[in-house]
């Protein structure tokens, strides 16, 4: 083993001004902002352990292109086409698969950033041994957010390519679908980390499956907004994933306007004050 | 009769807190006043801690003294709720991790990667330093030589025993090459001869100059190892000292110790007392406290009295640590 001597001597700071104001910035910021180096190498750690898992990494894949399957093929035989909220009649299928598109990024999402990281953070104790190190509350944050985004962003592109494959395909606006399926996934696993961060047990985890089973089944997923009652119709808007689905479906059939920019600042708003939220909580959870 | 150094220590902070505005250029760890509280409940009371570079430095204490908080605050992950600290001469509050990154800590209980090998564990280690790669690479090699996990290198964290996580925790610790090693219970876990092995090791890191922190309730640990340690019981520092020192002044030279059958060791208490600076009751036995432990032992059998054992031996910090927490250590 050669273990050098410590190289730098340490230097008395002294009550300096600088000193002095730099302490009172710390102690008004709520935390230290997440730095980009050191939040990849969380990433970096999770590569290391699905380099061995990555079968695991395929299942996430075959979920959606089952529903795709059964659903929208299946069903699709059986309906034919379906008049959008936009008043533009299309095949089932192709209004069907951009849903499960979105659908996808947020269960992926939202599996990664509760059970996940709650077994880590809980169990593994994982994240304990990573504050010891240079990183912060908030580089964890940010890393695992990361890397939900990084299984994201490969689930919505091999999903695009098979609807692409299957000719539901519509519009060169597509490619935009994989970076609008990116911020459903930040979103999801922003607020999913933050509501992480407030569990108990397990048994909380029934409230995840609470939130996201309605919303995949009701959020203009199988049938256009205009199937319901004035006042539900309000109600569905106000879920996350409508707008997300919206998003895709509009990029994906390139019937676009601007309403995309009120769903993706809807997500954008979301993921934000769920990082902020996860972030402190995290850092009260782990720097007792 | 020495004053015990809590009652003193108040006025000592008065006097100090007049010079000092910080940390001396080689305190590597300097707290004054420090105090940390879980909701109403005070962990830590109150203490001061000097610790100089190349030292190495023990706190020895009973269970829920607030040995483990002290070392958290300590490794820039726990933040104080009162008092100032300076760890390697910065302040926790605004440079956690340019502090951290020159430390090397062990906790209390292992946290290593669960879904990672051995070998993974150290290299991905290295990496949140921002140690590159190829370093890291030698450098484990290196460490789990030291640890003698060299054969384990490829296997899975999850199976190992006990000990060898403890082994594999400390390897961890040195990745980054520290500067100053907090080490929380070492070597609870561990058989002997992994213990003696990681005395030597710690031995041999302090004459590179690697600065040691450690908690210990092993008192051979303490005497073995540390230049200076601080008894804490109940969040305050109860005495401190190097361990000859702490022998020298709460102990006598000699302690004898008497064995009567179960029940009888409290009766005969009173009638030795005058033999005695000092008695201790234990369930199990009597010990007197005295420069001359032989006189006091053919005292004993004069006075009539068989104890079924008698035992003369040096005063320790076991001694020392009775006297000022009223517990012993059971180990
Ligand atoms: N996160 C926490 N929340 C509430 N109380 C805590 C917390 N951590 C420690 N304590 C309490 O603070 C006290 C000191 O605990 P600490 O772990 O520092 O003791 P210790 O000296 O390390 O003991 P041991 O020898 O058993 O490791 C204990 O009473 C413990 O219950
Ligand atoms: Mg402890």
């Amino acid at each position: 083993m050669s273990l050098s001597p410590p190289l730098q001597p340490t230097v008395s700071p002294g009550p300096t001004r600088a000193g002095l104001s730099s302490t009172l910035l710390a102690r008004v910021l709520p935390m230290p902002l997440p730095s980009a180096r050191r939040a990849s190498l969380l990433v970096e750690r999770n590569l290391l352990v699905y380099r061995r898992g990555w079968l695991l990494i395929l299942s996430g894949f075959f979920e959606p292109l089952f529903y795709l399957l059964s659903i929208g093929i299946g069903i699709g035989a059986l309906v034919g086409t379906v008049t959008t909220d936009a008043g533009v009649a299309i095949d089932y299928t192709v209004f069907v698969a951009p849903a499960l598109m979105a659908s996808s990024a947020m269960n992926g999402a939202v599996y990664d950033s509760t059970f996940n990281i709650f077994f880590k953070l809980k169990y593994a104790k994982l994240y304990d041994a990573v504050l010891a190190t240079p990183l912060s509350a908030s580089d964890v944050a940010a890393g695992e957010t990361t890397w939900a985004l990084m299984r994201g962003a490969l689930y919505s592109t091999t999903f695009l390519a098979v609807m692409l494959a299957l000719g539901l395909v519509e519009s060169w606006w597509a490619i935009l679908a994989i970076p609008a399926c990116i911020l459903i996934g930040f979103a999801f696993a922003a607020v999913g980390l933050a509501a992480t961060s407030f569990m108990k047990s397990w048994q909380n985890f029934e409230f995840v499956q609470l939130a996201i089973l309605p919303m995949f089944l009701f959020s203009t997923t199988f049938y256009p907004l205009s199937v319901y009652p004035e006042a539900l119709q309000v109600v569905v808007q106000c879920t996350p994933l409508y707008h997300g689905i919206e998003l895709v479906r509009s990029l994906v059939t390139g019937i676009v306007d601007a309403s995309i920019l009120g769903h993706v600042l809807y997500l954008v708003v979301m993921g934000a004050l769920g990082l902020i939220i996860g972030s402190k909580r995290l850092a009260t959870l782990l720097l007792k | 009769m020495i004053e015990p150094a809590s009652l003193t220590q108040d006025a000592a902070v008065d006097n100090r807190d007049a010079f000092e505005v910080g940390p001396g250029v080689e305190e590597l760890v300097w707290a004054r006043g420090l105090r940390k509280t879980f909701g109403d409940f005070t962990a830590v009371d109150g203490i001061d801690i000097s610790v100089r570079r190349g030292e190495a430095f023990g706190f020895l204490g009973p269970n829920g003294a607030g040995k483990s908080s002290t070392m958290r605050m300590i490794g820039a992950v726990s933040p104080a709720t009162e008092g100032r600290l300076r760890i390697l001469g910065r302040d926790p509050v605004t440079d956690g991790p340019a502090i951290r990154a020159r430390l090397g800590v062990v906790p209390q209980t292992d946290n290593l990667d669960q879904e990672l090998t051995v070998r993974e564990n150290l290299l991905i280690y290295g990496r949140y330093f921002g140690i590159p790669r190829a370093q890291i690479r030698a450098r484990a090699a290196e460490l789990l030589d030291f640890v003698q996990l060299t054969e384990r290198a490829d296997d899975l964290v999850e199976p190992l025993s006990g000990g060898m996580k403890r082994r594999l925790t400390i390897a961890r610790s040195l990745i980054n090459e520290p500067e100053m090693l907090l080490l929380d219970e070492p070597t609870t876990g561990l058989d002997p001869q992994a213990r003696h092995a990681l005395w030597d090791r710690l031995f041999r890191l302090k004459q590179r100059g690697v600065t040691l922190v450690l908690t210990t309730h092993y008192m051979d640990e303490a005497e073995q190892l540390c230049d200076r340690l601080v008894v804490m019981d109940k969040g305050r520092i109860a005495a401190e000292g190097s361990p000859a020192e702490l022998i020298g002044t709460y102990s006598t030279r000699e302690v004898l110790e008497l064995r009567f059958p179960a029940g009888e060791n409290e009766a005969h208490a009173g009638g030795l007392a005058d033999l005695a600076d000092r008695i201790e009751v234990l369930p199990d036995r009597l010990l007197l406290y005295t420069d001359d432990g032989d006189a006091a032992a053919t005292a004993v059998v004069e006075r009539g009295l068989h104890p079924a054992s008698v035992l003369v031996r040096r005063s320790s910090l076991e001694d020392v640590f009775l006297r000022l927490t009223g517990r012993s250590l059971v180990d």
